[in-house]
């Protein structure tokens, strides 16, 4: 049963890469910054190569941004997605602007499956999936993980975790959550979340890279698609985090059971 | 005027999941700001008793909404039902802790109502029609202050930057009936609890080590990793005398970690120790000796013993659980 | 001129980026110290692209620019030359073939290399001649349809593992290098016998062995253009990997810098960083501006042979001016390191000896001064 997947790839900052606020308390120092694709999405975009290596099938990705986005378009289609799509958008966007491109895509491209990350790692709000899987009344399986197992290495680098049931109508997902390993069925089409350890995702290969640059990247606009982007979220300041304060002697563990507690909220 | 409503969660067990109660100190702070009342959802298979436990921390309303599909949590079970009670209450603000349900649910609440979100807020601040909260963004490397302009906004709270909300007395549970599933979609399979074995040294939340100081012995410092569930490591002197494997050596030219709590025992502070731990969040030392320079990057120093001191902090750490 | 990477040249950077700082990184100390031979680690990175990148598009290969090939070599070496050594090797011992061969030799002798996992040497040196190419004493003798190979090549790279060999000979020594001529030698043929491992100094990862040939019949269909060709395809082979040497020097580099930039800013003394010295803020500066310029310089001869220009010049410019540079910077983070720069447990000792080997293989510092000198004179 061939299996249509979309998947996400966001640009980010380089996780390697040093943040820092600028002067003005309004944005980042871009300067020396080096961007990627969301490594969530990385990892999305592996599974779905690994459900269609072994169902069959073909796997789109999508990114909204500026013409920037293309770098990490053409890394999922190095990974070996098949197609691209682009929705070009220049301005600021939050996230119920993206899941609204995103809803129009997948109402154009009808995948069975959505693979999306957890989570950006620029701005950790974790919620673009859940208000896709919402706004498409499909059933969603954030945070997919997987258990650990006893299978060699070269198994485990092309096994996927997300599991067809054999009629091919829905998915099993482990889902990672507080305490334990959460095991669900979802009705496709469904949207998926990727946790960190779902997968260790493949590299770009050079015939892989070369490959990428015949492969068609669709041009899409949130006007053409009827989406308002208008956004519902500014950020209106950013600070850099609380400086370390300088150490202090404590006299006694309970003393020190009580700082980690209620001021370094460590505990 | 600006409505509250704190999502209750519920433990495996069904008991009272604890960081709803930070939640609702958000909330507090929330309704202050905006001049609203707090109310809370509940739900469960027979959600009486989890809307029992929290009416007395600071709510005005505890809504109970009982039903067999509440057995298990299910976003799409439970977001339509907090969405319709948010909107008979016209609550303005729509929150949970931020556990891996509230973070799983939230957003898809937000979604019904349209509302735009704040993840894992830190603190709210202005009021009135200035209000905003505060949360963090590229992994903490920056704290953003967030306005949100949808009519309903949604968030969920980061469990530690705000107090337990204490019981006042005073709320009541109203029981509702909360509208059934529009169509059944994802199921619950089964859930397995990981009590896990230590994690690893370099994911591991809370890092344990011990030096020299130890000698030999790592009893004190197991026992402790084992109350903080956390990692074990060890100044090379340790590994080098072979009394742990060297692959616990934190160090220059060994592991290089940054949990969110560091604990050294025993260690005396090279410069070449410090390089694999000076990333941690929050780092601890205990060292009998008070000139050791492990002091100068400990943001908590202990002078003791490490025999005395580390068994007292396991008991007093367990105690405070 | 533009100094801006491209799209594909960055990308293809990431992933080989991202591979030395992986795969490559995490395996290299280990190597260098057990003088190991990471085969795996090399069959990955072949599996990647990150091997037999001169290889034409027409024989199944990527056909990749040298500007493109040197961006990827830096990053290699960054990860561990002496991998990086053994990875490039196949290129070399392939070029030969790119540049002087039939289309049906290429079909043969390449395409094994693009379908599956292969290694391969290129048999230049020997114990009599080393910088002095054409004092060299292997013998082919003709018999038939067939050569008869005598003699022995020493420090060639991969010739343990090799499927097969760019072999130089000569049909007669007296005749210097009108009598050289190169063959492909396939497999492990009857008499053909694989030295031990040398016990090398640096780069200790990559296999180097001393070959021996008693009557090796390797059949005359083999050969890589006519009879006397041979000093030519080897020079002709050498400006074409010149480049690709070079910048192994600047990964080497370019790794001691940030190692010593980092550290620079841990290590405290009399007080405060030592970043703070400008004793040490002189040697720091200095390696940025000679990496830099070792880069640019590098890529110009890269560019000169991808816009179908000689680049014997500049590409001898490029190796002895990276060769020399990259000794002294890694010489100079052994010593911001101070005593820990001379300990096995940090990673600058073994870059140091790493870049020892580039003012060596490949043409010495000294015959590329002596290139460089020659066009020049010769105007
Ligand atoms: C090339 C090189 C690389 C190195 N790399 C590393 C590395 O990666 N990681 C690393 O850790 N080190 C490394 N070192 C070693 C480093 O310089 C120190 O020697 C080492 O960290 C010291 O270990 P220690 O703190 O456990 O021991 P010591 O320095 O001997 O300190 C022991 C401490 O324990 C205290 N103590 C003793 N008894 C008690 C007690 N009962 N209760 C409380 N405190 C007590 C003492 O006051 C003292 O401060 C390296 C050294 C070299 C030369
Ligand atoms: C690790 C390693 C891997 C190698 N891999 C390969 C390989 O895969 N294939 C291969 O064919 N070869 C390989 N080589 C051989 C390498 O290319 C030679 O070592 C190199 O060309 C120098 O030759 P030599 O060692 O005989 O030194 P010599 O030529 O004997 O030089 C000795 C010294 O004399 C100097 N010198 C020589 N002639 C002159 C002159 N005219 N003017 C001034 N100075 C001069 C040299 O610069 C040097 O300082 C490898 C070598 C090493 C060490």
């Amino acid at each position: 049963m061939p299996l249509k997947i979309l998947v996400t790839a966001k640009r980010v900052e380089d996780s390697e890469s040093k943040i820092k606020v600028d002067a003005a308390g309004t944005g980042i120092v871009k300067e020396g910054l080096k961007y990627k694709i969301n490594p969530f999405d990385e990892i999305g975009v592996e599974e779905a190569l690994r459900l269609v290596a072994k169902h069959g099938g073909e796997v789109v990705v999508v990114s909204v941004g500026t013409k920037d986005v293309h770098e990490q378009l053409r890394h999922a289609l190095a990974m070996g997605a098949n197609k691209a799509v682009w929705v070009h958008h220049d301005g600021p966007i939050d996230q119920l602007g993206i899941a609204g491109c995103l809803q129009k895509v997948v109402e154009k491209e009808k995948p069975d499956l959505c693979i999306l990350g957890k989570q950006a790692i620029d701005d950790d709000q974790g919620q673009v999936g859940q208000y896709l899987a919402e706004w498409l009344g499909w059933a969603q399986a954030t945070f997919a993980s997987k258990e650990e197992s006893l299978e060699s290495e070269a198994e485990k680098a092309k096994t996927p975790a997300i599991q067809l049931a054999a009629d091919g109508k829905s998915i099993t997902v482990i889902r990672e959550v507080d305490g334990g390993l959460l095991t669900v069925s979802s009705p496709l089409p469904a949207v998926a979340t990727t946790e960190l350890r779902l997968n260790q995702p493949r590299y770009a290969s050079l015939p892989g890279i070369m490959k990428a640059k015949s492969k068609p990247i669709e041009e899409l606009t949130p006007a053409g698609l009827g989406v308002d982007v208008g956004v519902k979220l500014t950020v209106t300041k950013l600070a850099p985090p609380p400086a370390r304060k300088a150490g202090i002697k404590v006299p006694d563990v309970a003393t020190l059971v009580d700082k980690l507690k209620n001021e370094a909220k460590a505990l | 005027m600006g409505n509250v409503l704190i999502f209750v969660e519920a433990n495996p067990d069904g008991s009272l999941r604890k960081a709803t109660l930070n939640a609702i100190t958000a909330g507090q702070q929330l309704a202050k700001a905006t001049g609203g009342e707090v109310h809370a959802v509940a739900l469960a298979k027979d959600a009486g008793a989890l809307a029992n436990a929290v009416k007395a921390h600071g709510v005005k309303v505890v809504h109970a909404g009982s039903g067999p599909h509440f057995e298990h949590y299910v976003a799409e079970d439970f977001a339509p039902a907090v969405a319709a009670l948010a909107t008979t209450l016209k609550a303005e603000w729509v929150g949970a802790a931020a556990t891996s349900i509230g973070r799983d649910l939230l957003p898809r609440v937000a979604a019904k109502l349209k509302a735009a979100m704040a993840s894992e807020i830190m603190s709210v601040t202005g009021s009135g029609a200035d209000v905003a909260v505060t949360r963090p963004m590229w992994a903490g490397a920056a704290i953003a202050t967030v306005k949100l302009s949808s009519p309903v906004k949604c968030f969920t709270v980061r469990a530690t930057e705000f107090a337990l909300a204490e019981a006042s007395g005073g709320g009541e549970v109203q029981p509702f009936t909360p509208a059934a599933p529009e169509k059944p979609l994802t199921k619950f399979v089964g859930f397995k609890e990981v009590k896990s074995a230590r994690p690893a040294l370099t994911e591991a939340r809370v890092v344990v080590s011990g030096g020299r100081g130890t000698k030999g012995d790592f009893g004190p410092i197991e026992g402790l990793a084992d109350e903080l569930h956390a990692a074990v490591g060890a100044s090379r002197a340790v590994c080098d005398a072979g009394w742990q494997p060297n692959d616990l050596q934190v160090g220059q030219t060994g592991k290089v970690v940054a949990p969110q709590l560091y604990i050294a025992a025993g260690i005396s502070g090279a410069i070449q120790h410090v390089a694999g731990m000076k990333g941690s969040k929050t780092i601890v030392a205990v060292n009998k000796d008070p000139d050791a320079p492990i002091f100068q990057v400990a943001d908590y120093g202990l002078v003791a013993d490490l025999f005395k001191a580390l068994p007292e902090l396991q008991a007093a750490i367990k105690a405070a659980k | 001129m533009n100094f801006a990477l491209s799209d594909d040249e960055k990308a293809l950077q990431e992933t080989a980026r991202k591979f030395a700082r992986e795969v490559m990184r995490p395996k290299a100390a280990h190597c260098d110290e057990a003088s190991e031979f990471p085969k795996d680690i090399i069959r990955q990175a072949a599996e990647l692209g990150l091997m037999n990148m001169t290889v034409p598009q027409a024989h199944g290969g990527m056909e990749l620019s040298h500007q493109a090939q040197v961006v990827i070599a830096e990053e290699l070496a960054w990860g561990c030359a002496g991998m990086a050594t053994s990875m490039i090797a196949n290129d070399l011992a392939l070029l030969p073939i790119i540049l002087g061969a039939t289309s049906e030799q290429k079909e043969k002798f390449l395409r094994p290399f693009t379908t599956g996992f292969k290694l391969a040497s290129f048999a230049l040196t020997e114990p009599g001649a080393g910088s002095d190419v054409a004092g060299m004493r292997c013998t082919a003798r003709r018999d038939g349809d067939f050569y008869v190979v005598n003699g022995q090549k020493q420090w060639i790279t991969n010739g343990e593992y090799a499927d097969q060999f760019s072999l130089f000979c000569t049909l007669d020594p007296a005749q210097k290098h009108k009598g050289i001529m190169c063959l492909v030698v396939e497999g492990r043929p009857k008499g053909l016998t694989v030295g031990k491992h040398e016990n090398k100094m640096g780069q200790r990862a990559s296999n180097t062995v001393t070959l021996t040939f008693e009557d090796v019949r390797v059949p005359v269909a083999n050969r890589i253009g006519k009879e006397g060709e041979g000093f030519l395809i080897a020079m002709n082979t050498l400006d074409n990997s010149r480049p690709l040497t070079a910048m192994f020097a600047i990964g080497i580099a370019r790794a001691a810098m940030e190692h010593a930039l980092d550290y620079s800013r841990q290590r405290q003394q009399f007080g405060k960083p030592i970043a703070d010295f400008q004793g040490i803020q002189f040697m720091l500066a200095d390696m940025a501006a000679d990496v830099e310029a070792a880069r640019l310089l590098t890529y110009k001869s890269a560019w000169l042979l991808d816009s179908g220009q000689r680049n014997t010049l500049v590409s001898s410019y490029a190796k002895r001016f990276a060769a020399d540079m990259a000794m002294k910077a890694t010489t100079d983070a052994v010593q911001i390191f101070g005593g820990y720069g001379y300990s096995k447990e940090y990673p600058v000792e073994k870059l140091m000896r790493d870049a020892k080997l580039i003012q060596i293989y490949e043409g010495t510092s000294q015959i590329q001064r002596l290139v460089i000198a020659r066009e020049l004179i010769r105007g």
